[in-house]
């Protein structure tokens, strides 16, 4: 028997919803972004406590002229920016190809970055190539800053004879030890606490690599998120955190995540972990921050958390509608602008690009990816193959096949 | 020795000859382990090399999970296996399908020891045995010591194997061989030929089932407590059974099973976890695939009873010897 209740005012559920539905207009109005530069930058050695500011703040480096402002300006050549350009591009363009591939039904699935390509290409340019990468899906950026070949990653699309991952992976769950390039899970978050272990191993080994991981805000209410934070200000390791916050995690707003009454970076707090918030879609001020917590992390400092603020212009995938659940065409109206545009836009400002530069880089980058993605074809589609054998779907199971898998491949036929 | 010691000593070993073999669990450092097993370990080999974690199971297979593809050899110890099932997505989606998913270029070469089974009145938070859950996973082996000898030579096994191992260490066996028979008095190791564990380095394969009685009228297929408990049932009921301690239950040793029950023509098969879907199912799926034709009568399981690990009614619960007696006894009279 229950206890006898005394009369009180009825409880009510609050169930967090976005400000706007289908058929309203999008209106980022309320959203408080503060001016570019002026965020403070503090020492890499800045104790957690006295940083707490900044996981509340706004880093920005690009103004609204496209002029790079205040202290997080990471000072890069125009080698470096152009570089960063091109990436950037590379990656909106065989987005492009390969949700194409997808609806001509070469393969069965694909997951676009738009409006998130600053954020895997300028981490990947700021770290080492020898620094272990422990993305999550939409980090394709991170392979090709590192300019892994772009047929590599369409084979891979593909499942065909030319995938190194045999088929066995679904599309976009790219894996690469020689890239740096941790293989991806469909379980969300638990890769965050793996780059954690690897940095850790990293620190036994009095090895000088770091690694750095990535997750969406929505799978931070995972166990693995708070596993990680937690192991990771425990042993001090060597570790970027990073979480890309693009306020969607498939249909469900940020305030279902808890977004609602604090920032994301502010999860990292608690745990006494250095957390800087960063305009996502500022390819200077995610460098200039992924540069300074790579600088804490190679000096035994320990982790930092970076939230990198940005929004989910495409749908979650080729099997998603956002229509359904969001006002149409709430990307453009982002107001922290197209990542792509807004480096184009600092490098005229610096008077060393000009349209018609942009424009005969768009057509290097288009070809480039087409070529690649013929080349790739030719090796096969998975709606006409060729694949790898089927024979392979027995093997690295085990490092040797037991007996129980010779047996049920012999069963197989093949 | 003891199985406890066994254990510790097999760690040692390892942390000795290979600077990537670490140890990490709850309470293992200084404290050396709720049961002891890595006693003196932090002291010997340092603090980055066997420390104590936080108290997330998950937590400690995903720092292990990611250790093990930079290229350690994580040795994680869950307190008890009863407290492994938040560590199951890291094990069962993560450590046994990295090498598959990613065309070999990343592993996960983990050793996860936990103490399983009961006898001890942990109730059902500290008396389960998980092992099923485990053997049903593709791309991880389980293995079961029943011995302090084999306890060593196994955990050796374990932690150079390129593969994830799940290393169920029975509790009840720690400090001495346990027949079934609660009320008696508690026998030491020191009594038991197995207990003499020989210096330094050396490997029992994984894959390949002991003979511990040889015989000719039944097959008894047990691990871990329960191949004591099965060869006290033979002796009580006089009945001539081959028992085989499997050891391994992934992969099994299907040649070793096959010869006995061909030759036997009977089995029994004997397991402290719950029946239904337990790995006893499999073995007997197996026997009735290989040895059909050879079959003398039904084969018969002993196993928990499809309940929680009761506290006050653990003698109830568990597959004592006056149960496989009966089995043997029934097998026999087809």
């Amino acid at each position: 028997m229950d206890a006898p209740v005394p009369v009180r005012a009825p409880l009510s559920l609050h169930v967090p919803e976005p400000p706007q539905r289908p058929g309203s207009e999008i209106d980022f109005s309320t959203l408080a972004v503060p001016p570019a530069g002026t965020a403070r930058r503090p020492d890499t050695d800045c104790p957690a406590a006295d940083m707490t500011d900044l996981a509340y703040d706004l880093v920005r480096v690009l103004d609204d002229q496209g002029h790079a402002v205040g202290p997080w300006d990471p000072v890069l050549g125009p080698d470096t920016l152009v570089r960063g350009l091109r990436a950037m591009m590379t990656v909106r363009a065989y987005d492009e190809r390969m949700q194409r591939a997808q609806r001509q039904g070469k393969t069965s699935f694909y997951m676009k970055c738009t409006g998130e390509e600053a954020i895997a290409v300028a981490q990947g340019m700021a770290v080492d190539r020898s620094d272990m990468l422990f993305p999550t899906y939409r980090q394709q950026g991170l392979l090709i800053a590192r300019d892994w070949p772009l047929v590599d990653m369409m084979c891979q699309v593909f499942s065909n004879a030319g995938d190194r991952l045999k088929g066995r992976q679904m599309p976009v769950f790219y894996s690469s030890r020689e890239a740096g390039f941790f293989s991806i899970s469909g379980n969300l978050g638990t890769q965050y606490s793996q780059a954690v272990g690897w940095a850790m191993a990293s620190a036994i080994k009095g090895d000088s690599r770091i690694a750095a991981a990535w997750i969406g805000e929505g799978a931070t209410a995972e166990g693995d998120f708070h596993h990680a934070l937690t192991f990771a200000s425990v042993y001090r390791a060597p570790v970027i955190l990073n979480l890309v916050n693009n306020h969607w995690a498939i249909s469900s707003f940020h305030g279902i995540a808890g977004g609602e009454r604090t920032t994301f970076a502010a999860r990292g707090l608690g745990y006494g972990i250095p957390s800087l918030r960063v305009d996502g879609n500022d390819f200077l001020a995610v460098f200039a921050a992924t540069r300074w917590a790579a600088e804490r992390a190679r000096a035994n400092l320990g982790p930092t958390l970076i939230e990198l603020f940005t929004y989910r212009a495409a749908a979650h995938s080729t099997s998603d509608d956002p229509a359904k659940y969001r006002p149409e065409n709430a990307g453009a109206h982002w107001p922290l602008g197209d990542p792509i545009d807004r480096l184009r836009q600092h490098l005229i400002a610096l008077g060393i690009w000009s349209e018609a530069r942009q424009e005969e880089l768009a057509r290097e980058v288009a070809e480039a990816v087409q070529v690649a993605g013929k080349e790739a074809e030719s090796l096969g589609t998975l709606d006409k193959g060729p694949f790898q054998s089927a024979r392979t779907m027995f093997e690295d199971v085990y490092k040797t096949m037991p007996w129980h898998l010779e047996r049920q491949r012999r069963q197989a036929g093949v | 020795m003891t199985m406890v010691q066994a254990l510790n000593a097999a760690m040692d070993v390892m942390l000795t000859r290979s600077g990537d073999v670490v140890v990490l669990g709850e309470d293992v450092g200084y404290f050396g382990g709720v049961f002891r097993c890595t006693d003196g370990l932090q002291r010997k080999h340092g603090r980055d090399r066997v420390f104590d974690t936080p108290i997330t199971e998950a937590g400690i297979m995903g720092i292990a999970v990611g250790m093990a593809a930079y290229g350690l050899r994580p040795v994680a110890e869950m307190q008890f296996a009863d407290y492994i099932y938040p560590a199951c997505d890291q094990l069962i989606s993560e450590a046994a399908r990295l090498r598959y998913r990613s065309g070999g270029e990343f592993t996960a070469p983990v050793t996860v020891r936990a103490p399983y089974g009961g006898g001890i009145f942990g109730g059902q938070t500290h008396s389960q045995s998980p092992e099923a859950i485990f053997t049903h996973v593709a791309g991880l082996k389980t293995v079961i010591p029943s011995t302090p000898y084999d306890a060593k030579g196994l955990l050796i096994s374990a932690i150079e194997d390129d593969d994830p191992v799940m290393f169920f260490e029975p509790k009840r066996l720690y400090n001495g061989p346990f027949e079934g028979y609660h009320d008696r008095p508690v026998v030491p190791w020191a009594k038991h030929p197995a207990s003499e564990v020989p210096d330094g380095h050396y490997a029992i394969p994984l894959g390949k089932a002991a003979t511990v009685r040889s015989g000719t009228a039944v097959t008894i297929l047990a691990y871990g407590t329960m191949v004591h408990v099965a060869l006290a049932a033979a002796r009580d009921a006089q009945v001539d059974a081959e028992i085989l301690d499997l050891r391994t239950l992934v992969p099994v040793d299907i040649e070793a099973i096959e010869a006995s029950v061909r030759k036997t023509g009977r089995c029994v098969i004997v397991h402290e976890a719950t029946r239904t879907g337990g790995f006893g199912a499999e073995l007997s799926a197996l026997v009735q695939e290989h040895c059909f034709h050879h079959l003398e009568a039904p084969i018969e399981r002993v196993t928990g009873w499809d309940t929680p690990y009761p506290h006050a009614f653990e003698w109830e619960y568990f597959p004592g010897p006056a149960r496989i007696a009966e089995a043997l006894r029934r097998v026999m009279e087809e």
